[in-house]
């Protein structure tokens, strides 16, 4: 079932330009630029780009707070901005960089407040509370001020505000920005959860490639208003034919210069004694024979194709 | 209904934390509650000392004068107090905040006043009311059940009135973030505008506040039903006695602004 639906969706700005003293050109800039994507419901999709790629007005646009100016795009079968109420209550929103809490409040109070708004049964409301309570450990703050918070505090308030109501679809924005590791670790424990359970759609947009590789089976990358890649990250690393390597480390250098089948030599470090492999067909196995042949090994290593490298790649292609 | 009834229960709730988040810092909030009447204070102040240099301007006595005074505060004091911090809406654009506003399930206008319920203006609105009962007293008005019926619709329209005044004018920072002080131009000079006699003013000037915006009927023409006096300037009575009602259009204009307001909304940054 879809649940997010796009159809060239597009959001225009009109930006003027200082040109002399007094004169100044508008200019429109496309910040999304034909837009097409179908999310399906239970899906965890990691949405990416550089700074200024379209990230968080394509989420907006999808929340109901920017009006698109082209296209279309409906949510849970809902038009955004036209029914933004009752959209309002089948979804859930974090912002990383925007509170949805009550500065001045304890995160109790303003967890009591939002069951009110969003009118949850009661039950229900403590029943998620009481399983958010215990995942991402708000215990030890629930009556602090949300003024007082650290931020990896806030976040995980954040989150579970967004989730009280119970969403079909959440929608988060950067949501380990700034946050501490062991924050991180909490948040990425969460969704992961939270994603396996299968019935909440989480689209999420990010910085941090890690949590793409720990939380997303679907990677959607777009640059310049458009998608440049959507699939796997399996999928991604074969278009941009990034392999595994493996990294040998030698006693001495071998006598002569080897030539493996199935993986190519990528680098010499360490007069000779640091040999990088690139697997084509071979597996590190394979490496490691070959090379034991000519050569004593003192210690191996095998490195994951880089995502980061992989995305780097992408965004200077486009 | 039951949905209404949800989403005003929703506010409340909202009001409510509000509330509680100001009596957090209760001295200031003393302190806030006093300073706030010195403003009202002032411009009542102002017309007596007016009245002091003659004794009658533009054809009307300090006595019916005050009438008018009494109406205009109640009208935009009661209005300053419900929405008069949609001001503020300048700044929640500009920081972002409108963002969370638009995503939660009730109406963005009811959110952005309950954000800040300014308590403090409480004390305006009850001194804005003395000046109007103590006038109303000493005006000598031959009173009717017509007449104390419009003397409690003046302030309720003036009100509205104000009120719309203030949103219209505040919705211009969803297409110009920096608007600036624009909407004092309407909102607090509008209060002193109708805070005189209409017949203090004239030519173009007049038209366009009195008529074209409609400032004359909220103290002016209503404060001359209660005096049963006729319009100087020609308008029939009945001007007077439905001059509240002027209120409603003016409402229906400022809600159709703010509508298409929010959608002209281009939140800032990520």
């Amino acid at each position: 079932m879809t649940v997010i639906e796009a159809r060239a969706l597009s959001k225009a700005f009109t930006v003027s330009v200082k040109k002399g003293r007094f004169r100044r050109e508008r200019r429109q800039t496309a910040a999304v630029d034909g837009v097409d994507l179908r999310i399906d419901r239970g899906e965890t999709v990691g949405y990416i780009g550089p700074n200024g790629a379209g990230k968080s007005t394509t989420l907006k646009m999808m929340t109901g707070v920017l009006m698109p100016s082209g296209g279309e795009v409906t949510v849970c079968g809902l038009v955004p901005v036209k029914q933004r109420i009752r959209l309002a209550l089948r979804i859930g929103v974090v912002f990383g960089q925007r509170s949805q809490l009550w500065w001045d409040l304890p995160l109790r109070e303003s967890f009591a407040l939002l069951r009110h708004i969003y009118r949850v049964p009661t039950a229900d409301h403590a029943a998620r509370l009481l399983r958010c309570r215990a995942m991402l450990e708000l215990d030890e703050f629930l009556d602090t001020p949300v003024r007082q918070l650290s931020l990896g505090q806030r976040m995980r308030g954040e989150l579970t505000a967004a989730l009280l109501h119970g969403p079909e679809v959440l929608f988060l924005d950067e949501p380990t920005i700034g946050l501490d590791v062991v924050s991180k670790q909490a948040v990425r424990a969460f969704l992961t959860e939270l994603g396996a359970a299968g019935d909440t759609t989480v689209m999420l947009t990010t910085h941090d490639l890690a949590d793409i590789e720990r939380l997303c089976r679907r990677l959607v990358i777009i640059d310049h208003g458009r998608v440049v890649h959507d699939g796997t990250l399996e999928a991604l690393h074969a278009r941009y034919n990034s392999r595994r390597r493996v990294v040998v480390d030698l006693d001495e250098p071998p006598p002569a210069p080897l030539t493996l089948t199935g993986a190519t030599l990528d680098a010499t470090e360490l007069d000779g004694r640091r040999l990088t492999f690139g697997l084509t067909t071979g597996t590190a196995a394979d490496v490691v024979v070959q090379v034991a042949r000519s050569a004593a090994v003192r210690d191996i290593s095998v490195l994951e194709p880089d995502i980061e490298d992989v995305i780097a790649k992408l965004y200077k292609n486009t | 209904m039951g949905e209404l009834r949800a989403r005003l229960g929703g506010h409340l709730h909202l009001l409510r934390a509000q509330a509680r988040s100001q009596m957090s810092y209760r001295v200031s909030f003393a302190i806030d509650l006093v300073s706030n009447v010195g403003a009202t204070a002032l411009d009542v102040l102002t017309v007596f000392v007016l009245y002091g240099v003659s004794s009658v301007i533009g054809g009307f006595r300090l006595g019916e004068s005050l009438v008018m005074v009494g109406i205009a505060q109640c009208g935009f004091t009661l209005a300053d107090l419900a929405v008069g911090n949609i001001e503020r809406i300048r700044l929640y654009v500009r920081t972002g905040l409108m963002d969370a506003v638009l995503i939660r399930p009730l109406g963005p206008l009811g959110q952005l006043l309950a954000m800040d319920l300014p308590l403090r203006k409480l004390s305006r609105v009850l001194l804005a009311i003395v000046v109007l009962v103590v006038a109303l007293a000493h005006a000598g008005i031959d009173w009717t059940p017509a007449r104390v019926l419009l003397a409690i619709a003046a302030p309720i329209g003036g009100a509205v009135f104000f009120g719309a005044i203030f949103v219209g004018t505040a919705s211009v920072a969803f297409w110009w973030i920096e608007s600036g002080e624009l909407g004092n131009a309407f909102t607090y000079g509008g209060r002193d505008f109708t805070s005189y006699p209409v017949t203090v003013f004239d030519g173009w000037f007049r038209s366009l506040f009195a008529y074209g915006l409609g400032f004359a009927f909220v103290a002016y023409q209503p404060t001359l039903a209660l005096l049963g006096r006729p319009d100087p300037l020609g308008l029939p009575a009945w001007a007077g006695w439905a001059a509240p009602l002027v209120c409603l259009p003016v409402a229906f204009a400022a809600a159709l602004i703010w509508r298409t307001g929010i959608r002209h909304y281009r939140s800032t940054g990520s």
